[in-house]
């Protein structure tokens, strides 16, 4: 299957091992999209390597640049100030919900609903035209500097944040209306692609597939960053770990960043917006790990400094391609149909995957 | 028994419509009518660079310092500049940009100190040959010229 499959969301290509319909094995191919990003980090300066980091998940590419900015932040041991941090978390929560409906757009597309993918555009639309208006790109962002943001809050970003927040909650019903209950969305999501915690956790896999075995960890309530301690929001689980529990942990998380953004767009700080950091970036030597909460699972960037203008080693975790090992688990003993929804439920992006 | 009488009148086939009739209406209407209706952009977007020219003088605002192309992630500018005998001042001489490698990511228009490099809301970028897509000095001073159509 694939690599120009179009439900393998890019070019992945799987290898089948069938007898009749039935999937006895599968084994994945990677490297189709592989572009050695983690190679042109040790060829970049810090600030330079920023635009990288955005196409690897081009979906959720804020929540990509918040995270490697956390980390050259960790190595030069500053901190982003309260005004940047609010307005981080702002974008990162908006991103988080745009990633989650794109996937719920193909998510459904590979299944046989089309309606999904034009109303989930809409109001994508209206979440990438925030990001146009704040930072000039609508997609491979680059939003946030090292030590802050560059570009302060244009004129009317509160009241289009609010409009967002206002607008997604109905908008979320509506798609629960279409999908939940439908017959054949049940028929062909439940109990299939079913991970146990135990697996969860012997394949790595984080993120809303972790959560929809039941187990409540998610990094912005473990390991707090970017002031996420301050708000308040639920964790939301699902109880059998199959496809439909994680639709519906992807649903409720899309009603809890609506939650996060409101606390946050609320009382975004005065002050300043970058740190105090040199103009150019040269940190000492050591090393980083910083992760945090994708729209995927745990992304983390770990950088290791030997005090030079660019990154020694710099190596990403990717959500995608860690979670994407547990296609053989889920797969084993299902139909092929069912492997077009199991690959749908881990939301891949394979700019990420293959990097 | 309402069973029944929504199966014979086709109640839930209606609401269905209901639905897809309500989108019908214009002010749901998203699509653009591209060539005819041009998207306009926001005013931080970045597309096409532009070098800036001093309105009054006519002359270039880039005073050749080399330091987009030293921020540049992609190596992708290339300035030439001269040494003026009399002014003793560096003046720039040609300005090559390679925008089938850009990716606009503002490096560039955010290192230049007398904001003469600068990301413009010009998006349509496509020609006819690879050549076309490494710019030099003029059309960067002058921009893209789109093709208008007029229907």
């Amino acid at each position: 299957m694939g690599p120009q499959h179009p439900s393998t969301h890019g070019v992945l290509r799987v290898i089948l091992k069938l007898d009749g319909e039935k999937v006895l094995g599968t084994e994945c191919v990677v490297g189709y999209l592989h572009r050695g990003v983690e190679k042109i980090g040790e060829n970049r300066t810090y600030q330079q390597f920023a635009p990288y980091v955005d196409r690897m998940d081009y979906c959720a590419a804020v929540s990509n640049g918040l995270g490697y900015c956390l980390a050259v932040e960790k190595l030069l041991n500053t901190e982003a100030p309260p005004r940047a941090q609010a307005v981080r978390v702002i974008l990162t929560e908006l991103n988080r919900i745009a990633s989650h409906l794109l996937w719920l757009g193909t998510h459904a597309l590979d299944v046989g609903a089309i309606t999904p993918l034009f109303y989930v555009m809409r109001e994508r639309e209206e979440i990438l035209n925030i990001f146009e208006k704040y930072c000039g790109a609508r997609l491979t962002t680059h939003a946030f500097r090292i030590g802050g943001l560059l570009y302060g809050l244009y004129e009317g970003f509160e009241r289009d944040v609010k409009a967002v927040c206002d607008l997604m909650p109905p908008k979320i019903d509506e798609y629960e209306e279409l999908l939940t209950g439908n017959r054949i969305w049940i028929g062909r999501m439940k109990r299939v692609g079913v991970l146990t915690p135990e697996d969860c956790k012997a394949y790595g896999v984080t993120g809303p597939m972790l959560r929809a075995a039941g187990v409540k960890w998610d990094l912005r309530k473990a390991q707090p960053y970017s002031g996420y301690e301050k708000y308040e929001f639920e964790i939301p689980t699902g109880a059998h770990g199959d496809t439909y529990d994680r639709y519906l942990v992807r649903m409720e998380e899309m009603r809890q960043a609506v939650r996060i953004i409101r606390q946050a767009v609320e009382g975004i700080p005065e002050g300043p917006i970058t740190a105090k950091i040199p103009k150019v970036i040269k940190p000492p030597v050591g090393e980083a790990y910083v992760s945090i909460e994708a729209p995927k699972g745990e992304l983390g960037y770990y950088i290791v400094s030997d005090g030079s203008l660019q990154p020694y080693r710099l190596r990403v975790r990717p959500p995608s391609f860690v979670n994407l090992q547990a296609l053989d688990r889920m797969a084993r003993g299902a139909l092929v149909a069912d492997v077009v929804a199991i690959i749908g439920t881990i939301d891949i992006v394979l700019g990420e995957v293959d990097r | 028994m309402t069973k029944l009488l929504r199966k014979i009148f086709l109640v839930d086939l209606i609401e269905g419509l209901k639905v897809t009739f309500h989108y019908q209406r214009p002010k749901y209407i998203y699509t653009e009518q591209y060539p005819v209706e041009r998207p306009k952009v926001a005013e931080r977007y970045r597309g096409a660079p532009r070098l800036n020219i001093n309105p009054d003088t006519g002359e270039t605002l880039c005073i050749a310092c080399n330091l987009c192309a030293l921020a540049c992630p992609e190596k992708l500018i290339v300035v030439g500049s001269e040494r003026n005998e009399q002014t003793r001042r560096k003046e720039l001489t040609t300005f090559t940009y390679d925008v089938s490698r850009c990716m606009f990511c503002g490096l560039c228009e955010d290192a230049c100190p007398v904001d003469a490099l600068e990301l413009t809301q010009d998006f349509e970028l496509a020609s006819y040959s690879r050549d076309g897509q490494i710019w030099d000095r003029q059309m960067l001073e002058e921009g893209p010229r789109p093709t208008r159509y007029n229907y």
